[in-house]
């Protein structure tokens, strides 16, 4: 199978993922979102890794992996303090952070 | 012990006082302070005698002495130190220093015994005596100019020592910045002197001078004059004059130790000191001996004129200054010194005396309200008409004497010097008048309600403390005179140091009898001994003829005093009546004052206005502001995209690195 697939592929996930966080106003789907972009990189360098025949790539993506986990940890902490707090689960409502 | 090591002695202990009354205030007891400052000074002027006894053990043309406790700088061919010079000149000055500012410690050590700031006022007037002992102790030029400064910041020191009274510190500040001026010119000269004599040492400076420079040349004239405008500034002479009288809004020990008896007397040391390069520079030297001669005339005509009993002794002293300028400035060093001396001791017994009338009269000074004073404190009148007739220089007191030494040397001396002779005894003739209209106002006749309170209750009187200068009411606390200053009758200190500068006042002048005595020139002539002008020598009949002419004159002035205010007293009325422009120049002072603020400060406040509504408004204020609104600008267009919506900040990141990515891709094909 050709290696344009799969990036296609990627590609196709990393759009849908960039849309999601754009246009979806609650947290927990924009962080779905980003770990759907995370994926479509990790697809792109396993399919990249078994183009160029090494292992260095598949290793990247157990890196990224494990970057997720952590951002999913603390994404989802995140959520459930603006819970705790009884903050709208909404973040156009949250822009404190306006300059 | 040598000569040096008794000078560095002489300059330590004055130190001393100072700090340890300064920093130990809150330890030692409320009169210690009193009984420190006044011996730390007694016992340098213990150790300035050592120092005139190992002098005198010495060959008269060996006593000179320079020694160094270390280095100041010493690089490329720099050579500055810590170092003094001992010789006749600086013995003799430390010994009127020191020995008079005991006497004036002494009293001061009763007269502000009331007053809140005790502590502050002797650590001030110790640290006074120090400078000023530096000041004529300096053995190069450096350190003259750091005593210089020492005895500007003590005056300023002093003279504002009641901060609080407005017209006080605006006093200080005057003379402060007066006195500046004067610094300025000195610093220059020094620069000077190094620039074409490579060194700032006085006995290097003092070989090298007459080799490196001809006579009249521009550089030694130039060095000269700058020389002469820290003098002038210092010692008060005109145009730098305008401070003195202010200053006499210090307290009354202030004005009789600094603004009479040594301060003001550092410009005759000065040019005493550099008479080598005056009689290098013959047009300086008599541009200082005119200027002398004008201050004694103006001042002596001020004098008169004016009702403030401490403000018209101070134009005295200006006038009696100015005897002593035109006296070294001529050649007639000796002379010219021996007047700082008798002159150290009437002034400031004067000062004493008229402290003691102020302090009865609730610290008012005007001698309008002043009459009957000789009933009513009979010490003080004795004394006060004891330093009168020094200054008036009646026959055989001090003042006698040494006055009519330099008018013998000016006559002696021949030519122009002669009018200076006869200018003198003009100012001789209104010196007796002014001094004794002082006195015949305030010692005779009934006595004055403050007086007859004193007579009647044997306590002294207590107005509401009053301003003199404003007549403005004052509360009294910590910067403010205190509530009531002492008078010689009660107060033991006071009356001793008063006896002594009494006797000093009375036969001061028995030590240089023309052709009998002969003590202090005798001992002053080998430092100067390398003056052409030192062969000059007025004959033994030619002074005493001087000496009568002087007594007749001083004699014909109290003559003259006594018909104006005792005799008939409706004549000077009468006299301002008609020459009522004459009366208004001398009692606004010539309007030397209102010159200066047209010429100087008003055109400097015009700069600066000027400087303010252009420079400022436009260049600096142009650059601050233009550098506010290109940074204010910047951050109000960032803050556009700091809009708070995640999904913003997102949307940024990946058009940022699409566009990233998009360019790269682009620049690679």
């Amino acid at each position: 199978m050709n290696v344009e697939w799969y990036v296609v592929l990627s590609s196709l996930l990393f759009a849908i993922g960039a849309m999601g966080i754009l246009v979806r106003r609650s947290p927990i789907v924009i962080l779905l979102c980003l770990e759907l972009m995370l994926n479509a990189g990790n697809l792109a360098l396993v399919a990249f890794s078994r183009m160029v025949g090494n292992q260095q790539g598949q290793v990247f993506a157990i890196v990224v992996m494990v970057v997720a986990a952590c951002e999913v940890v603390v994404g989802l902490g995140l959520i459930v303090a603006l819970f705790r707090r009884k903050l709208p689960l909404d973040v156009d409502a949250l822009r404190e952070l306006r300059g | 012990m040598s000569a040096t090591s008794w000078a560095w002695l002489v300059l330590l202990l004055p130190l001393l006082g100072s700090i340890s009354i300064a920093l130990g205030f809150r330890a030692i007891p409320a009169r210690a302070a009193g009984v420190v400052g006044t011996a730390s000074i007694g016992l340098a002027f213990v150790c300035g005698v050592a120092m005139l006894v190992n002098l005198l053990g010495q060959d008269p043309e060996a006593r000179h002495h320079a020694s160094s406790l270390w280095d100041y700088a010493s690089i490329a061919g720099l050579d500055i130190k810590l170092g003094i010079y001992v010789d006749q000149l600086s013995t003799f000055m430390v010994l009127v220093v020191t020995g008079v500012s005991t006497l004036i410690h002494l009293y001061s050590f009763g007269y502000m015994r009331s007053d809140e700031g005790y502590h502050r006022f002797f650590s001030y007037l110790n640290f006074f005596v120090f400078s000023m002992l530096l000041l004529v102790l300096a053995g190069n030029f450096v350190l003259l100019i750091v005593g210089w400064a020492f005895v500007g910041f003590a005056s300023y020191a002093l003279i504002s020592f009641w901060y609080r009274r407005a017209t006080a510190t605006r006093a200080g500040m005057k003379a402060f910045v007066i006195n500046v001026v004067g610094d300025i010119g000195l610093v220059l000269a020094a620069f000077l002197i190094f620039r074409e004599l490579g060194t700032f040492d006085y006995g290097a400076v003092f070989a090298k001078a007459p080799e490196v420079f001809s006579t009249n040349e521009w550089t030694v004239t130039a060095i000269c004059l700058l020389l002469l405008v820290g003098a002038f500034a210092k010692s008060a002479q005109l145009p730098l004059h305008t401070w003195l009288p202010d200053a006499m809004e210090g307290p009354t020990p202030v004005s009789s130790l600094i603004h009479a008896a040594t301060m003001v007397t550092a410009g005759v040391y000065l040019i005493a000191r550099t008479h080598v390069l005056f009689v290098l520079a013959p047009t300086a030297a008599d541009i200082a001996a005119f200027t002398g001669l004008a201050t004694l005339l103006v001042a002596g005509t001020i004098a008169i004129a004016q009702t403030d009993l401490k403000r018209a002794i101070a134009y005295s002293t200006m006038s009696q200054i100015g005897y002593m300028v035109m006296g070294v400035s001529i050649g007639a060093y000796a002379q010219g010194l021996f007047h700082l001396m008798t002159h150290a001791f009437f002034k400031a017994l004067l000062f004493m005396a008229a402290g003691s009338i102020i302090s009865a009269m609730a610290n008012r000074q005007d001698i309008d309200r002043m009459s009957g004073f000789w009933k009513a404190m009979r010490f003080t009148s004795v004394l006060f008409l004891i330093g009168s007739l020094a200054l008036a220089a009646f026959p055989l007191t001090s003042g006698f004497f040494s006055k009519d030494s330099i008018l013998a040397f000016a006559e002696a001396r021949g030519g122009m010097y002669e009018w200076m002779a006869i200018g003198g005894y003009v100012g001789a003739f209104l010196t007796a008048i002014y001094t004794f209209r002082l006195v015949f106002r305030v010692l005779p006749g009934d006595p004055c309600p403050e007086a007859a309170h004193l007579i009647e209750s044997g306590e002294l009187y207590h107005g509401p403390p009053i301003n003199p200068a404003t007549e403005e009411e004052e509360d009294t606390e910590v910067g403010f005179p205190g509530a009531h200053h002492h008078i010689a009758e009660q107060s033991k200190p006071m009356a001793v140091a008063m006896a002594v500068l009494g006797f000093g006042a009375l036969f001061a002048g028995l030590v240089q009898v023309p052709g009998v005595t002969d003590v202090l020139f005798k001992f002053l002539d080998p430092a100067f001994a390398n003056s052409p002008l030192s062969e000059v020598h007025p004959s033994v009949g030619a002074e005493w003829r001087g000496l009568a002419i002087g007594g007749l004159i001083s004699i014909l002035g109290i003559a003259t005093a006594w018909l104006l205010w005792v005799r008939q007293p409706e004549l000077p009325a009468l006299f301002r009546e008609r020459l009522r422009p004459v009366y208004l120049l001398c009692l606004n002072k010539w309007y030397f004052d209102e010159a200066i603020d047209f010429l100087v400060v008003r055109p400097a406040l015009a700069i600066g206005r000027f400087a303010n509504r252009t420079f400022e408004r436009l260049v600096v204020d142009g650059l601050v502001i233009g550098t506010e609104d290109v940074v204010g600008g910047g951050g109000r267009l960032v803050r556009i995209v700091q809009s708070g919506y995640v999904r913003g900040y997102a949307l940024l990141l990946i058009v940022g690195f699409a566009g990233l990515a998009l360019y790269f891709l682009l620049s690679s094909s």
